[in-house]
């Protein structure tokens, strides 16, 4: 038996796409997937905030995804150009090798 | 009924795709789990009614950021780090937030609803609304929140100068 979806599906599905990326922040070392992982999070908000816009009836809420997808855009292009920086001179993207202001 | 049927199927791609993103060892494959994940995204957009933000979805997500991140990449070598270990060792941070996952996934299951106080929700207009999806947000969009536009487009530019600036050999 299938019970109608709420708004509480959606708020615990963002949840745990919120909690698969921090754990991807926090457990991997490839640079390249902790970017992943980001917007993982990031799109776990936008549903959050889609879900509250469906569920208030208010189109604020979508708006709020809109910038915040904007904000993703301008986070991937500057994170992976520096990325690309950190590889050329370093020859590596794992992080915990990355410890120039490290003591 | 087709609704329930939709949201779990979008629901299971959205957090299959994430899983296999920050398991699996290649970044190629790491990369194709995340579209999946996005596309899984942008069907639940379109459960609730979310057309522009659907398109706005794969248009940018699957369609732009997706390809910069295959382009990198493909640019940086990742075969050495393929080869190496793919976690940290410290693993109480991680472990903690899967425990999480878990107990919220167990407080929803057998409590329902009811484990979320959330406000009552709009009553549902009546009749057909009177604009579709894209027009009222565009209207949204230009009267109320310009000025954050304006300031978008600001942020877009310093991203493009700072993208350049890093990526560049030598300025």
């Amino acid at each position: 038996m299938l019970y109608p979806v709420t708004t509480a599906h959606y708020l615990v599905l963002s949840a745990a796409l919120l909690l698969i990326g921090t754990i991807g922040i926090l457990l991997r070392r490839n640079a390249v997937i902790i970017m992943m992982s980001i917007e993982l999070i990031l799109n776990a908000v936008n549903v959050n905030l889609v879900a509250f816009s469906r569920h208030l009836d208010q189109l604020n809420g979508q708006i709020f995804a809109i910038f915040i997808i904007c904000v993703a855009v301008a986070e991937a292009a500057v994170g992976l150009g520096i990325l690309i920086a950190l590889f050329r001179n370093k020859e590596t993207v794992l992080v915990d090798e990355i410890d120039l202001l490290k003591w | 009924m087709t609704e329930t049927v939709f949201f779990y199927a979008f629901a299971a791609l959205t957090l299959l795709g994430a899983i296999f993103t920050v398991t699996l060892r290649n970044a190629v494959h790491c990369a194709i789990s995340l579209i999946a994940s996005l596309a899984g995204v942008a069907g639940l957009y379109l459960l609730q009614r979310a057309e522009f933000l659907f398109a706005v979805q794969i248009v940018l997500y699957i369609g732009g950021i997706m390809v910069l991140f295959l382009f990198v990449i493909m640019l940086v070598n990742l075969d050495d780090a393929a080869r190496q270990r793919q976690y940290h060792r410290h693993w109480i941070a991680g472990l903690a937030c899967a425990a999480a996952t878990a107990g919220l996934f167990t407080l929803f299951l057998t409590r329902g609803t009811a484990s979320l106080q959330l406000a009552a929700p709009a009553p549902a207009a009546a009749g057909a609304p009177a604009a579709g999806n894209v027009e009222a947000l565009s209207v949204l969009l230009f009267r109320e929140y310009l000025v954050p536009f304006e300031l978008a487009s600001l942020l877009l530019l310093v991203a493009i100068v700072g993208g350049v600036i890093m990526a560049k050999k030598r300025i």
